[in-house]
């Protein structure tokens, strides 16, 4: 027995004498696996859908109404949680996502509602003024050397605070209507605003594959009208997330920069001018999703966004992405996302009790962060 | 002897009344290994900071191949040919070898009108300069993180030798790694000024300063106490120099053998 085992021992030093460094250990194919960084939450995806499909199958959450219900929640998760994403691995964080996305929606609708400029203008200035408080951000973390924690915080009061200020200043209301009237005939109002695939989703209806509504003013229009910008704006994002990333020079230098901003300085990579970039990144992604809503809903308030920073940051590390940086994936933010979104509105559809939300939100954070904890040991092989 | 490819002349470096380095001269040979020995706060680290771009001498003057070198950044060095290795700074160990092989250096392919990371070619060469310097890894994909420290030193040299460096400066390269793994390094500085690269170590053991050097300069307080050839000075002088003297010698004798 003991000879025996010898043998193969000593048949596998040789075996791998003649392929690697005998130094290393084979590495199985699941542990392989296992250090990637999307790995976890894709085995949550799994679990949280066939959790779903057995407690909500027949309360409508997988019907066309229902997948497109869960699906505009996700998608407005993964806009939010990709700019979040590139800027952690680039070692930062932006705790002003919430406060950007009340602040771009007030001044759309202050630009178009009260000053009567058009949609268009009012969403490229939107547009310009949050990118711009992004790279301020970035600007003061770089100068100052401070935690991005700290001085983002600083921006989610600040931010917030002069969105009320100016809403109840231009308006006397936290709540501005009639955005909606004025987006009618605007050539950039349905990029944020519209639905896609019209026709491809009437034809199937047409044809019986979704149900059509039998009653009321739509009659014969199909139940999903189509494709919402929402959705285009998500997948857009990251598809651009992770090929920037994964393909290009530059998600070099994010990872660089992440991981070690002194060895990437020393050999070259502008970390400061990649970490600004990243912040502006966040806030663009924010103004998508508070240009996004205010088009839905016809309306801005003041009080939009709140808790989203911190509900991106969960998105990102269900994802799989290290909270020190220099580690994650766009793809597994995305999917992060969609476990956020699905769990949401599943509780809703399966009738649970709407707090419990938030326990299942604390508990699955807490074990995102313990596993990630435990790939990054895996890949660095510290103790 | 070749022409040395940089010439300090008397380099002085003042950070505001302290006194770092107070006229230091040295030169450097293409082929030849310099050791730079001295102990803590003996100006090493200002020395090599000034070669790689880091400072600005307050005065005295570098010259670079025959030329006054005048560069404002580390980048700038970089790019003429000066590669300096950390101790500690060398690699990001979350990222594979490949990307940290090309980290600021990436090569790109152009599809249509944008450019990409040329993946494949980056690990292709990073597996051919691994193998060369008798690395064999598991993949290019393998992160840093799981390399030991020697092998982390010797990735970060065939990255320098790699893009074309002229003077590789390394700074205390085998200061916290074991026996094994400090004979690889010593040996990779070996094949590297066999290469023609003029080398500066920086160290204060001076075991591995006598194993792999040509030249050996001895900094204390700022000065140069002097540069002596190989052979021309026993380790016991090597150290008595670095430790300014005597009382070294008595607490060497107390505690049995070299230190």
């Amino acid at each position: 027995m003991l000879s025996w085992l010898n043998q193969t021992e000593i048949l596998g030093t040789i075996m791998s004498d003649l392929t690697a460094d005998e130094r290393l250990k084979e590495v199985s194919t699941i542990r392989k696996a296992m250090i990637r960084p999307e790995l976890g939450a894709i085995c949550g995806a799994i679990l949280v859908f066939a959790f779903f499909l057995l407690v909500a199958g027949d309360s409508g959450m997988f019907s066309p109404e229902g997948i497109q219900n869960w699906t505009i929640v996700s998608a407005q998760f993964v806009i939010i949680a990709t700019g979040a994403c590139l800027l952690m691995i680039a070692g930062e964080f932006d705790l002003s996502v919430g406060s950007m996305i009340g602040f771009a929606g007030i001044i759309v609708a202050i630009l178009s509602v009260q000053w009567g400029w058009p949609i268009w203008v009012s969403i490229l200035v939107s547009f310009a003024l949050c990118v711009g408080l992004g790279a301020v951000n970035g600007f003061i973390v770089i100068k100052t050397g401070l935690p991005s924690f700290i001085v983002t915080l600083a921006f989610l009061y600040i931010l917030r605070g002069l969105t009320i200020w100016l809403s109840i200043l231009t308006t006397r209301k936290t709540i501005i209507g009639g955005v909606r009237d004025l987006a009618e005939g605007d050539w950039l109002a349905p990029v944020f605003g519209g639905v896609i695939l019209k026709d491809f989703f009437q034809w199937l209806g047409d044809v019986g594959v979704l149900e059509t509504f039998s009653r009321g003013s739509r009659v014969g229009q199909p139940v999903v009208a189509g494709v919402p910008m929402l959705v285009v704006w998500a997948i857009v994002l990251i598809f651009f997330g992770h090929v920037l990333l994964t393909r290009t020079r530059f998600g070099n230098w994010i990872f660089a920069s992440g991981g070690d901003k002194l060895a990437a300085r020393y050999v070259g990579v502008p970390v400061n001018r990649v970490k600004v970039l990243m912040f502006m990144f966040t806030a663009f992604c924010a103004t998508v999703f508070a240009i996004c809503q205010v088009m839905e809903f016809g309306s801005a308030a003041a009080d939009r966004g709140i808790l989203k920073e911190f509900e991106a940051i969960i998105c990102v590390v269900i994802g799989g992405a290290l909270l020190t940086g220099g580690y994650g994936s766009v793809i597994g933010a995305a999917i992060g996302a969609l476990i956020f979104g699905v769990v949401q509105q599943g509780l809703f559809f399966s009738g649970a009790e709407s707090s419990l939300f938030r326990v299942f939100l604390g508990v699955i954070l807490l074990a995102a962060v313990i596993l990630n904890t435990y790939i990054r040991r895996m890949i660095t092989g510290e103790k | 002897m070749t022409e040395p490819i940089i010439q300090m002349k008397n380099i002085e470096k003042h950070f505001g009344s302290v006194i770092a380095l107070g006229g230091v001269s040295l030169d450097l040979v293409p082929g030849e290994c310099h050791c730079l020995l001295g102990d803590n706060g003996a100006g090493k680290s200002t020395l090599i900071k000034t070669l790689s771009g880091v400072y600005k001498p307050s005065a005295g003057e570098i010259y670079f191949e025959g030329h006054p070198m005048n560069f404002d950044f580390p980048r700038d060095a970089i790019k003429a040919g000066i590669a300096t290795v950390y101790q500690d700074l060398a690699m990001i160990p979350l990222m594979s070898v490949s990307r940290n092989f090309f980290m600021g250096n990436e090569p790109m392919k152009k599809i249509g009108p944008i450019s990409f990371f040329d993946h494949r070619h980056a690990n292709e060469v990073t597996m051919g300069e691994m193998r060369k310097f008798g690395i064999n890894l598991r993949g290019p994909d393998q992160a840093v993180g799981t390399l030991s420290g020697g092998e982390r030193q010797t990735v970060a040299i065939a990255r320098a030798m790699y893009f074309g460096a002229k003077v590789l400066i390394l700074d205390e390269p085998t200061s916290a790694l074991g026996v094994r793994q400090t004979s690889n390094v010593l040996a990779t500085v070996d094949k590297v000024r066999n290469d023609g690269i003029a080398v500066v170590f920086i160290t204060h053991n001076v075991r591995h300063a006598l194993a792999v050097g040509d030249l050996f300069t001895v900094l204390n307080r700022g000065t140069t106490l002097g540069t002596a050839m190989r052979g021309e000075i026993t380790p016991e002088e090597l150290q008595d120099m670095m430790a300014g003297g005597q009382e070294l010698a008595t607490l060497e004798g107390s505690i049995g053998g070299t230190v």
